[in-house]
């Protein structure tokens, strides 16, 4: 019996340590930075203020904020666009050749995020990939500004953060009794039919678990603006990582941090909500 | 009919251009002679070469491996101990455990990135490799435990009892019982684990501190400057070495499953 007991101290200590020095207490403390108030020399001062907080409510910062959500809002949209066809056209296939697809769907994210963005870069810029294909059959004469641009950001956070899409939807659209498409398809319901009465309502909380997976980072990879929005496009990551790094206002950093994590839990309130489980979030 | 399925071929392929396009980009430049990237002139190992003789990218290649397999280690030891200990006891504050354990999940990477920091910055821990080690680690272990609960909540409680009955020892039943059975979960959040660290750029960037030197920073500074065709032969070097080690535990997974159907 008292081996009982020293197995459960061992296997419960750890989590216990590490959940609540690793995640509570960082969590917590920029809680309590966002309310400090920032000195001259970029550290904090030890007095009370809600001003970081009115900061984030400042035009310049609902601005970022209001782009910075949608240039994710269209990312996301993008990916369910893509991830629902991809994922009803592969239930065509045999479950052998499905494994192996949705594995090859995993390979490229597995070299860094970054690397793989400056690939973008090699395809997209005015003497890249594209453009030399385009001008050089002499379908354009003047090269396209393919990035350096929203667009730019967008393409490069689709294509990171696709998988993160597509894996729930497979998997919740790979559950689903496939003889119910065929009576319904047998008594004439159209594409769009099957696809709104069938395919969405069974598949609501993959879809909810891939565009909460998409949206959350999109708004955070600042990197992607970077490098492909030139510097030009900031969003709420760059605003976060600027505050920390450059303009060292950790307490209003932390102020807009706060915001997305008050994003975040709204978002997991749906979540849960609909029925979705927190152990398939991040599930690869 | 025919015509429908090949649109869904053709858009699946799409699908799959796009996703590797990038990268086979990345690939056949590393071997491209010419240095603009855009003809390709003719093959060369050049730039494998002189990718040997650059210090400092070597350097940042091996601070990225140290930093892998060290956290991957880490965390898919606590984070299978853990799943266990959350699967089998009750105690005080579990629900809340719980949560938390989800969030570095769903938190966007940044939030963590500089929540680490500043408590970092807070206790006077030097930025380094530790620190990047660190965080890593905190991010990684609730994948690994998400990955083990999942194989552990599919297990039958009557083995176990067995175990018991024939007189094992608590130690004795998770060494040779439990442990064996849930392996499958135990390689799969190792494998979760060792990617996600390779693939981190956001919690990295801000851990790291000045001094430390590695991959994701060193690219990242290199994009501002202009990236040389050897960082094309390393990320082609990166890839290989990922495809190496998740085809290595996909094997030692189904020959586990191999064992196992030989011995019924």
């Amino acid at each position: 019996m008292k081996n009982n007991k020293l197995f459960k101290y061992l296997s419960t200590t750890p989590v216990i340590i590490y959940s609540i020095s690793l995640i509570l207490i960082p969590l917590l403390y920029i809680l309590f930075l966002s309310f400090l108030t920032n000195d001259a020399y970029g550290g904090v001062e030890y007095k009370f203020t809600l001003s970081n907080y009115l900061t984030v409510f400042d035009y310049t910062y609902l601005k970022i904020l209001f782009k910075s959500s949608l240039i994710a809002l269209i990312t996301t949209l993008i990916c369910i666009i893509i991830s629902y066809p991809f994922s009803i056209f592969l239930m065509d296939k045999s479950e052998k050749t499905r494994n192996f697809l949705i594995k090859m769907v995993m390979i490229p994210f597995l070299t860094n995020s970054l690397i793989r963005t400056y690939g973008w870069i090699v395809i997209l810029r005015k003497n890249g990939v594209i453009n030399t294909f385009l001008t050089s059959t002499n379908i354009i004469k003047n090269p396209l500004s393919l990035m350096y641009n929203s667009f730019g950001i967008i393409i490069g956070m689709v294509y990171t953060l696709l998988p993160f899409m597509i894996l729930p939807i497979y998997s919740s659209v790979s559950k689903i009794d496939r003889s119910l498409i065929e009576a319904a398809k047998d008594l004439g319901a159209s594409k769009w039919q099957v696809f709104k009465n069938i395919y969405l309502p069974l598949t609501i909380s993959g879809l909810f678990n891939g565009s909460l997976m998409v949206f959350i980072p999109a708004i955070g990879y600042f990197f992607i603006s970077d490098i492909l929005g030139g510097g030009k496009i900031m969003i709420i990551g760059n605003l976060i990582k600027n505050q920390f790094l450059t303009a060292r206002n950790w307490p209003l950093g932390s102020a807009l941090s706060i915001f997305l994590i008050i994003i975040t839990f709204i978002l997991i309130r749906i979540y849960k909500k609909i029925g979705g489980n927190m152990d398939d979030l991040g599930g690869m | 009919m025919k015509k429908n399925k090949l649109r869904r071929n053709i858009f699946i392929i799409s699908v799959f251009v796009f996703l590797y396009l990038p990268i086979f980009i990345l690939v056949i430049y590393s071997f491209n002679a010419s240095k603009m990237n855009i003809v390709f002139t003719h093959f060369t190992f050049k730039w494998y070469k002189e990718l040997l003789s650059n210090t400092t990218l070597i350097e940042a290649f091996r601070n990225t491996i140290i930093i892998a397999v060290t956290s991957t280690v880490i965390s898919t030891i606590l984070g299978t101990i853990s799943a266990v200990g959350l699967n089998k006891y009750d105690f005080k504050g579990k629900n809340f455990i719980n949560s938390l354990i989800y969030i570095p999940i769903v938190i966007p990477e940044i939030v963590l990135g500089i929540s680490l920091l500043s408590v970092y910055t807070l206790f006077h821990l030097e930025l380094g490799i530790t620190s990047i080690i660190i965080a890593h680690i905190t991010f990684s272990i609730p994948y690994v435990i998400t990955s083990v609960r999942s194989t552990l909540n599919a297990l039958s409680k009557d083995i176990e009892e067995a175990s018991y009955d024939l007189g094992a020892n608590k130690w004795n039943t998770f060494r040779y019982v439990t442990l064996p059975l849930i392996m499958p979960g135990v390689i799969s959040g190792a494998t979760l684990a060792f990617t996600l660290s390779m693939d981190d750029v956001v919690i990295s960037y801000f851990t790291a501190g000045p001094g430390s030197n590695t991959l994701p920073l060193n690219i990242y500074s290199m994009i501002k400057t202009g990236i040389t065709p050897d960082v094309n032969a390393l990320s082609t070097l990166m890839l290989l070495v990922v495809v190496i080690v998740l085809t290595s535990s996909a094997v030692i997974q189904s020959r586990r499953i191999q064992k196992r159907e030989l011995l019924r």
